[in-house]
């Protein structure tokens, strides 16, 4: 088998083994916080023999081991289960939602990932001076803000001073794509601005350092023009740690973005995920908790296929 | 009144004249800015409602996890929801007076024990079929049949039977209620088809307006019924609920025109609002009020003296400045206020007293340890620092009150009701009755305060038997003076309901029942 081949099919069935321990995990993590789902659906109203009739209901009197079988083999022939809170079809809403998560953290991505790069090396070509320290400077300043803070004084001059794009940035299929951008168009700011200094950093740092390297020298020596150099002998050589930290970014546009989800009214997952974990509604919670970490073990397994790819040495083994 | 400016009242009423241009014609005129306000209503409601349009509100109190169920409605998008697909047998009025709706007329026999809810004919569901009294039957048995887990579970408590006569449905109770009519006025008990037994969460009612799409936690949007009982009282084509939990969010969003009426605004910044232009604040005080609430039957809270120490050293006016920015009224250790029917008012107003409170402390014979009071941030907005202000007025007459911060999640579940003494939220009730049933009563589920008076609960029983209103009043004062001086309740303020609404609205006139005019917005306001 070819090495590379064999690679993937090992990191795979070893993700496969921790997305189970995380679904493990997250049961647990769910049994331990004070309170059921029954408490939560009723709230104050809630009287002993109405728990009692809705726990029976739901099934919350079965063991803790005995449901979480019961919901694992459900999840391995293709049924996330329906929610405890509202009897919904758990596949159904959760698909609703991650497509519109997944929809937002492309465009974020494609708005930030080549803006990142771009200016990664735009700081390298004129390191040190004016353009690299004005980049540095505001990127630096937009990671540090808080993104719900950046949220609001964005909502506060685009949106109610402006009127330029909505605050509310609700979608739903009836609009066509178009109207879905516009809506959308204030949270990709905020996460572009929250993402890119990461992104733009590393790339700057893995460049500068392979520009350290003797072969550059030789390239400025053969008389290259300083973008050429960058462009085809730095970057393809620094591109695994940008790769890195390219899809620790895609990651966090997926699984993180709960705040500015929130303050933008944004209907994606980690709104989803936190009523259901303040309901503990624990098959919705579960379904999403492996649907997070698919997510992250995914990406990262990606960014590690890359970097051999990317890299002679890994790819052509001794 | 000059007639030029009933005329402009109408034109600005019409949207011929802005308010804005309107208020300050009224102004130079000498017409303080309240009369101008109230003149453009009454001129407003005069006009008529205007006809059309979609109505956005922008409600607070919404999860993905909820549902149409009416059984399971505790927050107030599922609540808003309710309103738009479904009715109730009564309904309390703004002014209090208890309306007949799915029910033509109500009547009781003379002990009160058993009522007739006459029921309206040719009343349609959404599904085309003749709503019928056998459906309202099994919907009052789906709210509190033995294995119900309904909210209004509670309140159907009293019930020996139920059955169907004709076009009347009767219920005949165990223990006589003269407030029975005002119990069936609960928002849980909307009327479903088959009582809704097969899909209680299909969204299905005799509303009037009909469900398009609901997306939990996210959106619901809705149609006007064209084939409603009532006529034409829908005043928009079309009506939606955008679920914006976030409080800078929504007020973004009115501001911004992506909807017309917020619920929920921060006390703290509904004054800038105010005067932001576009949009107004409309506040009206309810029934819900702040409290402490204290186990009369664990120590050291078993003690009267050290109660009435706590009651007398807490600053109601300050809370009510601080907390609720005059946003509110000062309580006083009563749930019941004067939104209530039947309030005594000459009971009089306890106020801070920090020698009084030293006296008592010190009858109370407690040995100084600190008095843990505990709180979170869900258990009402600004409860930390209400309970941070009560800790220093008790530190000025030397009782040692110590804030144990809990988390919100899991506060109603773990904190309320099990632990002696902590913050807590009551939305209030229609009627005394029902909120001294509901947590005063020493048999009460929900009895928070372990209260527990044999006389209380015996006027309480008298109270409920008794139809001359009169003499009601007198049982009521009573037990609210017991209440008052024995209880376990410490209770600073009722906070008012404060929504913001567009400009482009009118119509709009608050309803002391719940926040966005008792969640009527799409047939009591219009767009201007």
């Amino acid at each position: 088998m070819h090495p590379i081949l064999k690679l993937v099919v090992q990191r795979v069935a070893l993700s496969l083994l921790l997305l189970l321990a995380a679904s493990v995990m997250i049961f647990v993590g769910t049994q331990i916080l004070p309170g059921d789902v029954a408490q939560s659906i009723l709230g104050q109203a809630a009287t002993p023999e109405s728990l009692a009739n809705l726990r029976a209901e739901l099934g919350l009197n079965d063991p803790p081991v005995t449901r979480y079988f019961d919901w694992l083999f459900g999840v391995l022939q293709g049924d996330l289960g329906t929610a405890l809170t509202n009897g919904r079809d758990i596949g159904e809403s959760l698909g609703k939602r991650l497509g519109n998560t997944l929809f937002l953290a492309f465009w974020a991505a494609v708005v930030s990932v080549p803006l990142a790069i771009f200016l990664g090396l735009l700081a390298v070509r004129y390191q040190n001076r004016w353009p690299d320290k004005l980049i540095s400077g505001v990127t630096l300043t937009s990671i540090s803000i808080p993104e719900f803070l950046i949220g609001y004084v964005v909502m506060y001059f685009i949106s109610v001073k402006l009127g330029w794009f909505s605050s509310v940035a609700m979608i739903n299929e009836s609009m066509s794509l178009g109207q879905k951008l516009n809506a959308i168009a204030l949270p990709v700011f905020v996460l572009t601005l929250v993402v890119l200094a990461h992104m733009m950093r590393m790339t700057r740092a893995a460049i500068l350092n392979v520009m350290q390297s003797a072969y550059i020298e030789t390239a400025e020596l053969k008389g290259l023009s300083m973008f050429t150099i960058i462009r085809k002998h730095a970057f393809p050589n620094a591109i695994a740690p940008i790769i890195n930290v390219v899809m620790i970014n895609l990651a966090y546009l997926v699984v993180g973005v709960v705040v500015v989800e929130v303050v933008f009214v944004y209907p994606g997952m980690g709104q989803y995920l936190v009523d259901h974990v303040s309901k503990r509604d624990v098959p919705v919670v579960q379904a999403s908790g492996l649907i997070f970490a698919a997510v992250y073990i995914g990406l990262n397994l990606i960014a590690d296929l890359v970097s051999i790819l990317a890299n002679p040495r890994l790819r052509h083994p001794k | 009144m000059s007639n030029e400016l009933k005329q402009l009242a109408t034109k600005a009423a019409k949207g011929l004249v802005s308010r804005r241009d309107f208020l300050g014609r009224a102004g130079a005129l000498g017409i303080t800015a309240v009369g101008a306000n109230a003149m453009l209503a009454s001129a407003a409601k005069a006009a008529g409602p205007n006809k059309g349009g979609h109505l956005v509100q922008g409600i607070g109190g919404g999860e993905s996890s909820n549902s149409l169920d009416p059984a399971l409605t505790a927050s107030s998008v599922p609540f808003g929801n309710l309103k738009h697909f479904g009715d109730l047998l009564v309904q309390i009025r703004p002014d209090g007076v208890l309306e007949p709706r799915l029910a033509e007329s109500v009547e009781a026999t003379s002990d009160a024990k058993t009522w007739t809810f006459k029921i309206r004919k040719g009343v349609e569901f959404h599904n085309g079929k003749t709503m019928t009294p056998d459906d309202v039957l099994k919907t009052m048995q789906r709210h509190s049949n033995e294995d119900a887990t309904s909210g209004a579970l509670g309140i159907m408590k009293g019930i020996e039977s139920m059955k169907v006569d004709g076009d009347n449905f009767s219920v005949t109770l165990t223990t006589p209620n003269a407030d029975l009519p005002y119990l069936m006025s609960d928002y849980h008990l909307v009327v479903q088809p088959g009582g809704g037994m097969d899909s209680p969460a299909d969204g299905v009612g005799t509303g009037p307006y009909i469900l398009e799409t609901d997306e939990p936690g996210v959106r619901s949007l809705w149609k006007k019924n064209p084939n409603y009982w009532e006529g034409d009282i829908g005043n928009y084509d079309s009506s939606e609920i955008l679920v914006i939990n976030d409080a800078t969010a929504r007020t973004a969003a009115l501001q911004s025109g992506q909807v017309h009426m917020i619920n929920r605004v921060d006390p703290k910044v509904a004054g800038l609002i105010d005067r932001a232009p576009g949009v107004s604040i409309k506040s009206v005080a309810g029934r819900g009020h702040y409290v402490f609430i204290m186990h009369t039957n664990t120590a050291p809270f078993d003690s009267n003296e050290l109660r009435m120490a706590l009651k007398m050293v807490i600053n109601r006016e300050e809370m009510v400045n601080k907390i609720l920015r005059g946003y509110g009224t000062v309580g006083n250790d009563l749930p019941i206020n004067a939104s209530y029917p039947l309030f005594d008012e000459t009971i009089p107003q306890r106020k801070m007293d920090a020698a009084k409170a030293a006296e008592h402390y010190k009858k109370s014979g407690h040995d100084g340890s600190p008095i843990i009071l505990r709180v979170a941030d869900g258990a009402f907005p600004g409860a930390v620092d209400a309970a941070a202000l009560f800790q220093e007025s008790a530190r000025a007459a030397g009782i040692p009150l110590e804030i144990k911060r809990e988390p919100n999640d899991g506060y109603w579940s773990e904190v309320w009701n099990k632990q002696p003494f902590c913050a807590s939220y009551w939305g209030g009730r229609p009627v005394q009755d029902q909120m001294y049933s509901t947590a005063y009563l020493s048999t009460a589920d929900w009895n928070d305060t372990r209260f527990n008076n044999p006389r209380f609960d015996e006027l309480l029983f008298s109270a409920k038997a008794e139809l001359d209103d009169a003499k009601r009043k007198a049982l009521y004062s009573e037990m609210a003076n017991i209440l008052r001086d024995t209880g376990g309740l410490i209770c600073p303020m009722f906070n008012d309901f404060v929504d913001a609404v567009s400009d482009k609205i009118a119509g709009y006139e608050p309803d002391p029942n719940n926040e966005l005019v008792n969640g009527f917005a799409m047939t009591r306001t219009w767009l201007a």
